[in-house]
């Protein structure tokens, strides 16, 4: 089953290519997780402890490329999976009811781990926020870090990314979308402007 | 999906893989420390039960406990109701004290469905078994369990064994296994079916020995021994000889199918002790999946914008 | 009194004459007082008064639901000069002094002539004849017994009730129901019922009854009256029995023409009667035998409940509807403007008949000089959204709320008084 669109969707590019433009070609996203993976490595001083966990849709893709390029640095197994928020947002009475996607916490647990929560776009922070509850429920780690492909601003709680792929200063107009080789075909973030992204 | 929850008709195919799929995820919550999820803090799930129905009642309860609900168990029996009060004026207080979703369960057919339409309630309205019209929770979590055991149901050969005519189960499963692409077959005595089951999306037989041989699971209902003094049947001997599932017809089964029952049972009128607790009977985990399914089905309910 | 001149009436739906209601008899317009009143009548048509062989006026026991006094306005209202007060009150009229309290209530009244029916058995439990004898000699002058609500199911005592009112040219009326093979039923036993999960009330336990009780009138040779018909297999039974040349009539509902078993999947006990809404074949049939006169005359079946009997559960809700005022109108929809009757033939199924059936000398006469003014104006070119707030029946208990239905009763005159002028009530 295909996974559930979120806003990084591929469609207003395809559509409106016109007020669409490429932020960060498919190399680029390539550096960018390499250098966020080196610099969790960097902070932590090691793999050790280290669980990777993605937050649904897109996140959970980062989030095991990430896993898999530590791995690679370290020539060791670094545990990834996933964890969903959608029972843990604050809009449920705002939207149409979402279909859960699947968490999959890796075997070893969180408790005790050093837990690095991957999104594709920080924006609100909301989502970041619902993800600290749900690992809540989950477990409890030793510590959190919050690593994203794009931080675009706009925050509305006291939240920040420790890893960043590109800070992307935007309107509150525009809209970033983030393909993924895993979901879209190939990999970009686009932005493009909101009357264009209709 | 519609606000309320009243008969699978109303559920099309979409409607119902969310809600199996929506239950996938949550029945996982059960293998975790925490069982609880925050999503429906703050809102009220009334248990409003005119019928004794302790197990599905707990279930309900259960499932609304794990999203955080607040839940309120209003039994008819020793309450008002019993004392002459209307379902208006029942609905009436439920409205006054705030009810997000009211689970119902009556021995008047369409009892729910009158809820949802009158106006009484804003509320969600979920039908926990009407008279003997549907119970739609019992036939998804049977979806449930037949799609953890069987995978996706299309082409799936299900036979329900037993008093269709009076059972809400039976009902429920057919029209929803059909939807999901199942093929049902309902096997009773002339007697227990109902008028007009050529229409509905099933085929039936009188004769439960043909139905066993290619059949992926059989679910057998609960016949109560009462009817054979409305002649529905001779004798609870002779019932069982011709439709209860006892060793022998258990063993002419296809080796991956699976034995249900929504429960309570007869344990040997319609289902043998041995068929009863054999490996292949799932009827203690459809009761666990039950849980999941009443998440799922309150959580798509409620998640949305009030009306 | 008040004579009235009506101008312009196309009586029957026939060629526009002007008609003279003076001192309660139609009389030549050309004698017409100086002090008449006129009434235009353009574009009407104008019918004798009808009669209703079956109203339930709920008066004595339950006063809540309807009086005679309402049930009768409301009948006004409806187009009828005379209805036939069904026996299943509190106490039962199975007595004189009550339907002798039943027939004052309605002079009184003076809405209509309020002809009450007799039990047949004593409160109505089948078990002994009431006293028909006495109820016939009464001042009531009962002619048509019933225990309708429940069937005279004993064929011994249906044969001896059939019988026994020979003596004095009456008519047993049956509610034909098995007891037995409707036990907690609901609702039309069908496909409907099934999906529904709701018991079902099939159509053999009336057409059993019916065959029964055809070959019991043949046999003792007495007058056999079959209440609201609701089955195609009943109108078959029914048709055969008339080609013996038996004694048998039959009436039939506005809703049984009209609605069907698909109503039910509402939910809604509106819908709930006895007998049940059946299926679209069913109305056909009906619709089919009354227009070729297997079923003779069409019965109201008025059957008033309060809100509380109708705003709960299904199981729980009393049955019955409201007729009396919207019969016209269903009639009109179901038979005139199908082509299947004329307003000729919708005045002999609506008055002429019934008139015949329940021995009413003064109803169901012509619309010529010297007979009884018992005259009704209908409105067929008007077209009306049933509003229940608008019944001046005590109850609101109507299936066709917020249904457009045609024609509307412009005036009603009982002998020669107007019970309803311009659609209003006097």
């Amino acid at each position: 089953m295909p996974p559930a669109q979120r806003s990084s969707s591929t469609q207003a590019a395809t559509t409106t290519p016109a007020t669409t433009r490429v932020v960060l070609d498919a190399a680029d996203i390539t550096r960018a997780l390499t250098r966020i993976s080196h610099e969790i490595l960097e902070r932590n001083k090691g793999s050790a402890d280290l669980v990777i966990l993605g937050i649904p849709t897109r996140g959970v893709a980062l989030a095991h490329r990430v896993a898999a390029v530590i791995g690679q640095v370290e020539d060791s197994h670094v545990p990834s999976g996933s964890l969903d928020i959608t029972m843990y947002r604050d809009d449920l009475r705002l939207r149409p009811a979402r279909t859960l996607e699947p968490t999959e916490i890796p075997a070893r647990g969180v408790d005790g781990a050093v837990v690095v929560l991957v999104d594709d776009v920080l924006f609100s922070g909301r989502t970041v926020r619902a993800a600290l509850d749900a690992l809540g429920d989950v477990g409890r780690p030793k510590a959190v870090q919050l690593a994203v492909l794009v931080d675009r601003g706009h925050r509305q709680l006291p939240i920040r990314a420790d890893f960043v792929g590109k800070n992307l200063p935007t309107s509150l107009l525009e809209r970033v979308q983030v393909s993924l080789a895993e979901y879209d075909g190939d990999d970009a973030v686009l932005i493009s402007s909101a009357d264009g992204a209709g | 999906m519609q606000r309320h929850l009243l008969s699978t008709a109303d559920l099309t195919r979409d409607d119902a893989v969310q809600i199996l799929d929506t239950a996938e995820e949550l029945r996982s919550l059960a293998d975790r420390p925490i069982k609880k999820l925050p999503t429906l803090r703050g809102r009220t799930v009334v248990n409003l039960f005119f019928e004794d129905s302790t197990r599905t009642r707990i279930s309900f309860e259960a499932a609304a406990k794990r999203l955080s609900a607040d839940v309120i168990n209003f039994s008819a029996k020793g309450s008002s109701v019993s004392k002459g009060e209307s379902l208006k004026d029942t609905a009436l207080t439920l409205e006054a004290m705030g009810a997000d979703a009211v689970v119902i369960r009556h021995g008047s057919s369409g009892a729910p469905h009158r809820l949802a339409t009158s106006g009484w309630v804003r509320s969600s309205v979920v039908n926990a078994g009407d008279g003997t019209h549907e119970h739609p929770t019992q036939a998804l979590l049977d979806a449930f369990t037949l799609r953890r055991h069987l995978g996706e149901l299309d082409g799936r050969r299900v036979t329900i064994v037993g008093d269709v005519l009076h059972s809400r189960v039976a009902r429920s499963n057919a029209l929803l296994l059909s939807t999901l692409g199942a093929e049902v077959t309902l096997v009773a005595p002339p007697t227990l079916l109902p008028v007009g089951v050529s229409s509905w999306p099933v085929q039936t037989s009188y004769d439960l020995d043909a139905s066993l041989d290619k059949c992926d699971a059989v679910m057998m209902l609960r016949v109560q021994s009462e009817r054979m003094n409305d002649a529905f049947f001779p004798s609870a001997r002779e019932y069982s000889r011709r439709y209860g599932l006892d060793d022998r017809r258990f063993a002419r089964l296809p080796e991956h199918a699976i034995v249900m029952h929504p429960g309570p049972m007869n344990r040997g009128m319609e289902i043998s002790a041995d068929v009863a607790d054999h490996a292949r009977s799932v009827i203690v985990e459809q009761v666990t999946n039950g849980v999941a399914v009443r998440m799922a089905v309150l959580y798509l309910l409620l998640s949305r914008e009030p009306a | 009194m008040t004579a009235y001149l009506l101008r312009g009436a196309a009586p029957l739906g026939g060629p526009t004459r002007d008609l003279l209601l003076h001192d309660g008899r139609i009389a030549d317009p050309a004698d017409a007082p100086t002090n008449a009143v006129t009434v235009d009548a353009a574009g009407l048509v104008a019918l004798p008064g009808l009669v209703d062989l079956h109203t339930h006026l709920r008066e004595p026991g339950r006063e809540d639901s309807e009086t005679v006094l309402t049930g009768s306005q409301a009948a006004a209202m409806g187009g009828f000069t005379a209805v036939h007060a069904m026996a299943n009150t509190d106490p039962v009229a199975d007595t004189a002094g009550v339907v002798e309290q039943v027939h004052n209530l309605g002079r009184v009244a003076g809405y209509v002539d309020v002809r009450p029916v007799g039990a047949v058995t004593v409160g109505l439990a089948g078990q002994r004849l009431a006293e028909l004898g006495a109820m016939a000699d009464s001042a009531a002058r009962v002619r048509v017994f019933s225990d309708d609500g429940t069937c005279v199911s004993d064929a011994v005592l249906m044969r001896r009730a059939l019988e026994y009112v020979k003596a004095f040219d009456g008519v047993i009326a049956q509610h034909a129901q098995e007891p037995r093979l409707t036990e907690g039923a609901q609702m039309n036993e069908g496909a409907m019922s099934g999906v529904l999960g709701m018991r079902g009330w099939p159509a053999v336990a009336e057409e059993a009854v019916i065959a029964r009780d055809c070959l019991l009138a043949g046999h003792v040779g007495s007058r056999l009256h079959v209440c609201h018909v609701s089955t195609a297999g009943s109108v078959e039974l029914i048709r055969w029995a008339k080609t013996k040349g038996w004694a048998v009539t039959a009436e039939v509902t506005p809703h049984h023409l009209m609605l069907t078993d698909e109503l039910a999947s509402t939910y809604d006990p509106l819908y709930k009667v006895n007998p049940p809404l059946r299926t679209a074949e069913d109305v056909d049939a009906l619709r089919a035998g009354l227009a070729d006169g297997t079923i003779d005359c069409v019965a109201t079946d008025h059957a008033p409940h309060p809100t509380e009997d109708k705003e709960c559960e299904w199981a729980a809700a009393a049955m019955g509807m409201l007729g009396l005022e919207t019969a016209v109108s269903v009639v009109q929809h179901a038979m005139v403007d199908t082509g299947l009757l004329d307003w000729a033939a919708v005045a002999d199924r609506m008055s002429v008949r019934p008139a015949a059936i329940g021995s009413l000398g003064d109803h169901g006469g012509t619309l010529e000089p010297g007979s009884a003014a018992n005259v009704v104006l209908v409105d067929p070119s008007s077209l009306r959204t049933i509003d229940p707030r608008e019944s001046v029946s005590l109850s609101r208990n109507t299936p066709y709320a917020g249904l457009e239905l045609p024609g509307r009763v412009v005036a009603t005159f009982l002998r020669g008084r107007a019970t309803v002028l311009d659609g209003k009530l006097q």
